[in-house]
């Protein structure tokens, strides 16, 4: 009998400690773990550095609640409507320190961890300032003699991501496009797998070929319905943009912020309740319009 | 979902053709006319966001149907998609992609040598064509904007790329406070002293005129319809070249958008929530 892993979205966030690195939001605009984000927010786990290639508004949230104190990330902001004001106001003021990435840079970084290896090199970033920030080294190649920049390991302690399904046992299926999921996953020390849905893991060995992410790398397995929104998620419902943009406007103040997390995320016990009070007071229609299917694929002996 | 309008405008007959009115289109949707016909047929084309979302859904759907869209999510398409996109990650842009893949492949391509266009945008711009878009100044504050994202890995790896800003004098800086996405550097022979494997930027297209690169530093090759070449020089810091100066050439007027584009526009872009 294999492990059982799944848990409630309290328990397991629980296990993250204040100081953490965590990598989240990382299949770009795509299955952003909000749902385990606003635990966070609401169990107060601070220190944290947070990881990632581009976030949307989710490090933008955590940092509004004054629980980040490193960001190593490409982008950090609001994708709809440009600037994330928490993040800006804390970058601005030194609440936070902020290590700049490209999206490769990022990519590679924790590529390296993964394999366990120190650093990955590359020909992006030469000639630009952030090349010249501390944590890189422009080096010549020692086979060619041409520049590259030498672009060290991260390895976070957690990384947490939403998918379409996973098996109690922790092996799970995630299509749509993955970002940097699986480098993540595989540098992690700890991997969180939130999920719409949690499957047998017959499901998921009948298509082994969309499971990128196995049971070793898992520590836990929360089912979400729900979990990414705002934020779309492949087969299951739409990216809202008008959320993006209202949370431009009503966070633009830091006293806004608070206000949109007093109702959002503390005044809702759990994404259930999120999921409830956002159909009866916004309940705009994002599901799937056209439920395209693939079409069959065999395996067999 | 789909329009009608789309129907109309790629019919092919040469009513389609016809150049449109100035005054009958926003800046934004020249902008994206211009951007379009960057795009040559066959290129795999680095598609950022916002704009450059739309200009490969006109080029696929006129000149160039066999030009290819990677974007940095790990989206491939090679054709529009049947909705309205607010970024690369909007269902209506997986469904039915030719290839949903990871970053690393994409930035793979990039690095080497596949991709022959890709598309910037940017705070500050300067003589150089470098680009910031990590932090500006005003005054004495200091302004934290965003960060890269995917932008210093195209600029840097890119085949050639194509910037497309707002034409805002505050945006146009001798020397940019940050250098996010190395342009020409100093200009010259720069980018290959550096190592940079792209070939750089080799356009930037504004609201109200078009530019080129000579031997790495900015010039002014077209102006929109109705815009006066003066007006554009002076709203650069430094002396800014013009075709007439850097090719002996006076400075053109940008074309128009067809009647066809502009309807693909407008169909990709049915509220004008990028184009307005």
């Amino acid at each position: 009998m294999q492990q059982d892993k799944t848990t409630g979205m309290a328990e397991a966030v629980s296990r993250i400690d204040p100081g953490s690195a965590v990598a989240a939001g990382l299949a770009l605009e795509h299955a952003i773990p909000f749902a385990a984000g606003h635990e966070l927010l609401r169990q107060g786990i601070d220190d944290l550095t947070l990881v990632g290639p581009i976030s949307d508004v989710l490090f933008d949230q955590l940092i509004g609640a004054g629980l980040v104190s490193r960001v190593r990330a490409a982008w950090t902001g609001n994708v709809s409507a440009g600037s994330g004001y928490n993040f800006r106001r804390a970058a601005e003021s030194g609440d936070i320190e902020v290590e700049n990435h490209s999206n490769f840079s990022i990519a590679l970084a924790l590529q390296a961890a993964s394999m366990g290896v120190p650093y990955l090199p590359t020909r992006s970033l030469l000639g630009s300032d952030i090349a010249t920030e501390p944590q890189f080294q422009v080096a010549d190649d020692p086979f060619e003699g041409e520049p590259i920049v030498r672009v060290p390991a991260v390895a976070p302690d957690w990384a947490v991501v939403h998918v379409q399904r996973a098996a109690p046992t922790g092996d799970a299926h995630f299509w749509g496009n993955t970002g940097i999921t699986y480098e993540a996953v595989r540098a992690a020390d700890h991997v969180l797998v939130t999920c719409e849905e949690v499957v047998d893991v017959s499901t998921i060995k009948r298509d082994p070929s969309r499971t990128r992410i196995t049971r070793e790398q898992v520590d836990a397995v929360v089912e979400a319905p729900f979990g990414a929104h705002p934020s779309p998620v492949a087969g299951h419902y739409d990216r809202d943009n008008e959320f993006f943009l209202e949370y431009a406007d009503e966070t633009r103040e830091a006293d806004g912020f608070d206000a949109w997390a007093d109702a959002w995320v503390h005044g809702v016990d759990d994404r259930e309740s999120y999921r409830e009070r956002y159909e009866r007071e916004v309940g705009r229609d994002l599901s799937v319009t056209e439920p395209t299917v693939a079409a069959e694929v065999r395996y067999g002996q | 979902m789909g329009n009608e309008r789309s129907a109309g405008g790629t019919g092919g007959d040469g009513a389609d053709r016809e150049p449109v009115t100035p005054g009958e289109y926003t800046p934004r949707e020249q902008m994206v006319s211009a951007a379009a016909r960057e795009i040559d047929d066959g290129d795999v084309a680095f598609v950022g966001m916002r704009l450059p979302l739309i200009a490969f859904q006109v080029a696929v759907s006129t000149h160039a149907p066999t030009a290819m869209s990677v974007f940095e999510s790990g989206v491939v398409r090679d054709d529009p998609a049947d909705g309205f996109l607010h970024t690369m990650c909007d269902l209506s842009n997986l469904n039915r992609a030719v290839s949903l893949t990871e970053m690393t492949d994409v930035m793979g391509r990039l690095a080497r040598g596949d991709v022959d266009v890709g598309f910037l945008g940017g705070a500050e711009i300067d003589r150089y064509g470098n680009l910031n878009t990590t932090r500006v100044r005003d005054g004495d504050r200091t302004i934290r904007l965003p960060g890269s994202g995917g932008a210093c890995d195209i600029a840097c790896m890119a085949d050639r790329t194509v910037i497309l800003m707002a034409h805002e004098p505050r945006r146009f800086a001798e020397r940019v406070e940050y250098v996010t996405s190395p342009g020409h550097g100093e200009g010259g022979d720069w980018r290959e002293r550096e190592g940079l494997p792209g070939g750089g930027p080799d356009a930037l297209v504004t609201t109200k005129a078009t530019f080129g690169f000579d031997d790495g530093e900015l010039f002014l090759r077209s102006c929109h319809p109705g815009v006066d070449p003066s007006s554009v020089v002076g709203d650069f810091p430094w002396d800014l070249r013009t075709s007439e100066g850097a090719r002996g050439e006076p400075v053109a007027t940008t074309d128009v958008p067809t009647r066809e584009e502009l309807d693909l526009v407008r169909t990709f872009d049915p509220d004008g929530f990028w184009t307005e």
